[in-house]
């Protein structure tokens, strides 16, 4: 089942357009990675999904409904959650605070005590200071809250900007860890922008190289690794 | 003793009007990064919202003829839905402008509310004698001072703590704190704006009610230009508080109350007059010291 489709959606930044006509299409329990280089759009495929910037042209279907121009809040009840660039933790809310702000669109309370009880188990150091402002967690720290609140929106889709930036590789393992084993056991969709495409081939899943605002490449991840057609299309080699 | 403890209760009491309008002041800041500077009419229309249109300098109540226990809830029911009013009609529309031009409106919106006052009872300034029985004096701990100054200074403390409980202890509570923090990502995790919001100015109207009650009991004057004055003095305290503070908000307007009062006692007496030079004297002297304000909010430093 298609869970999320764009069809040639654009993003301008004023004069600047960010993205061209990408269009991608996601599959139910699918795992997709966006690479490219810095300036390439990838967070800025995230925040057309999100409802945060607004397509100058083409639509977006999640779930069947079309989200281009609707408003965030009305995307993330459709169960689209999203962890943008840059830690966005509320610092002057407590831990546990943050983790339940996303829960209000929830209508299973039950399930959102045992989601809770279960990040905590993930990531123990959320536990310990779960009454303290998020402000005061440290940088990996704040990166896990906010992967964790993210997850419980409960969401069917997730969208993580960089969610190993910053943090040390035995949290990204588990990060990962839990993210996959969401994704197999209540068929979570993942679509995790990466900047290096290591992550990638050791998961599996699709990945789709973009670059100057356009997707130029996408493949499985493991396939890709093999050829050299990543770095070719990447570093845009033979091109000019 | 006494002496000392009527000047507490002086700064008290004035610092509590000016703590409740800044606070109505910074909770929509808080939400939209918008100083609505209309607040102070609010405030006004309030007041004169009691009386039934008229020239004369004796004011004539009409809705100000209810008893207590009816009066109050009209008047906070008032002071709502002018300010949810106006996000409807004019500041929801501008909800992508940039803050310079939602200020503006902000300053439109006040000379519409002021000038409609103006037009129904003229600029006079009216004597009003709202529950006269809370003047008489009583006595505590030795010092004597209005029943009304000890009621405003309770007033403003129930005000204080129900606002921070609501804000702590209720799910609404919770998103206007995170909605205050980072509008964007509380959204991207299901907040609704434009109920947040709504919710924000409807609390902020009540606020702007409770002070118009409290002033007219305070100095029995109606005047177009009350709330004026207020808006300033809460409009400064916000700034100092840190914008976006709510704490210091409250704090940050008792401060420039009990200082009003601390330079009206120990200013020379051919100082006096110029009080106030003193006072905004003290503010600047505060904002060299801390630019971002005494308790600037956590959000505004972001953690690398």
């Amino acid at each position: 089942m298609t869970l999320l489709a764009l069809d040639n959606i654009t993003v301008k930044y004023g004069q600047l357009t960010a993205l061209r006509q990408a269009s991608l299409s996601l599959e139910a329990g699918e795992t997709v990675f966006i690479t490219g280089p810095n300036g390439a759009g990838k967070s800025t495929l995230l925040k057309a999904i999100a409802g945060v910037v607004a397509p100058a042209a083409g639509t977006i279907r999640l779930a069947g409904e079309n989200i281009a121009r609707r408003r965030p809040e009305d995307i993330a009840r459709l169960g689209f959650s999203m962890v943008p660039e840059g830690r966005h933790v509320f610092g002057n809310l407590s831990i546990e605070e943050n983790l339940r702000l996303g829960t209000g669109i929830r209508s299973d309370k039950a399930q959102v005590r045992t989601d809770l009880a279960a990040m905590y188990e993930i990531f123990p150091a959320l536990f310990e200071r779960r009454h303290s402002p998020a402000g005061l967690l440290s940088g990996g720290q704040q990166q896990m809250l906010v992967v964790a609140r993210a997850l419980m929106a409960g969401p069917k889709l997730i969208a993580i900007d960089e969610p190993s930036l910053g943090l040390a590789p035995k949290i990204i393992d588990q990060v990962y860890e839990t993210l996959l084993r969401l994704r197999d056991q209540r068929g979570l969709t993942l679509l995790i922008v990466e900047q290096s495409s290591a992550r990638a081939m050791l998961t599996g899943g699709r990945m789709i190289l973009l670059r100057s605002g356009e997707i130029i490449l996408q493949g499985d991840a493991r396939e890709l690794a093999k050829g050299d057609a990543l770095q070719k299309a990447y570093f845009g080699y033979g091109e000019h | 003793m006494t002496a000392l403890l009527q000047i507490i209760f002086d700064a008290l009491s004035l610092g509590s009007i000016y703590a409740l309008a800044a606070l109505g002041i910074a909770l929509i800041f808080g939400v939209m990064r918008l100083i609505n500077f209309a607040h102070g009419d609010y405030i006004a229309f309030c007041v004169f919202a009691m009386l039934a249109p008229s020239t004369d300098a004796m004011a004539v109540m009409l809705l100000g003829n209810l008893p207590t226990v009816l009066l109050v809830p009209v008047i906070l029911a008032i002071g709502a839905g002018l300010s949810v009013l106006s996000e409807l009609l004019i500041y929801r529309r501008l909800r992508d402008a940039n803050p310079a031009t939602m200020m503006v409106a902000s300053f439109a919106l006040g000379f519409v509310i002021n000038h409609f006052i103006l037009m129904l009872y003229s600029s006079r300034p009216k004597s009003i004698s709202l529950w006269p029985d809370l003047s008489l004096p009583v006595e505590i701990l030795g010092a004597r001072l209005p029943l009304l100054q000890l009621l405003a200074i309770i007033v403003t403390v129930a005000i204080v703590v129900a606002l921070a409980l609501f804000l702590k202890r209720t799910r609404f509570g919770l998103e206007m704190r995170a909605a205050a923090e980072n509008f964007t990502m509380a959204r991207m995790l299901g907040v609704r704006a434009n109920r947040v919001i709504l919710l924000a100015f409807a609390i902020s109207g009540m606020l702007a009610g409770a002070i118009g009650l409290l002033l007219v009991a305070q100095t029995g004057t109606a005047d177009i230009g009350m709330g004026g004055s207020v808006m300033l003095v809460a409009f400064i305290a916000t700034v100092i508080g840190g914008l976006g503070s709510l704490p210091g908000a409250v704090i940050a307007g008792i401060l420039i109350g009990a200082i009003s009062v601390l330079m009206q006692v120990i200013l020379p007496l051919d100082a006096r007059p110029f009080r106030d030079a003193f006072v905004y004297g003290a503010v600047i002297a505060c904002l060299i010291w801390r630019p971002q304000g005494l308790f600037a909010p956590k959000s505004a430093k972001q953690r690398v």
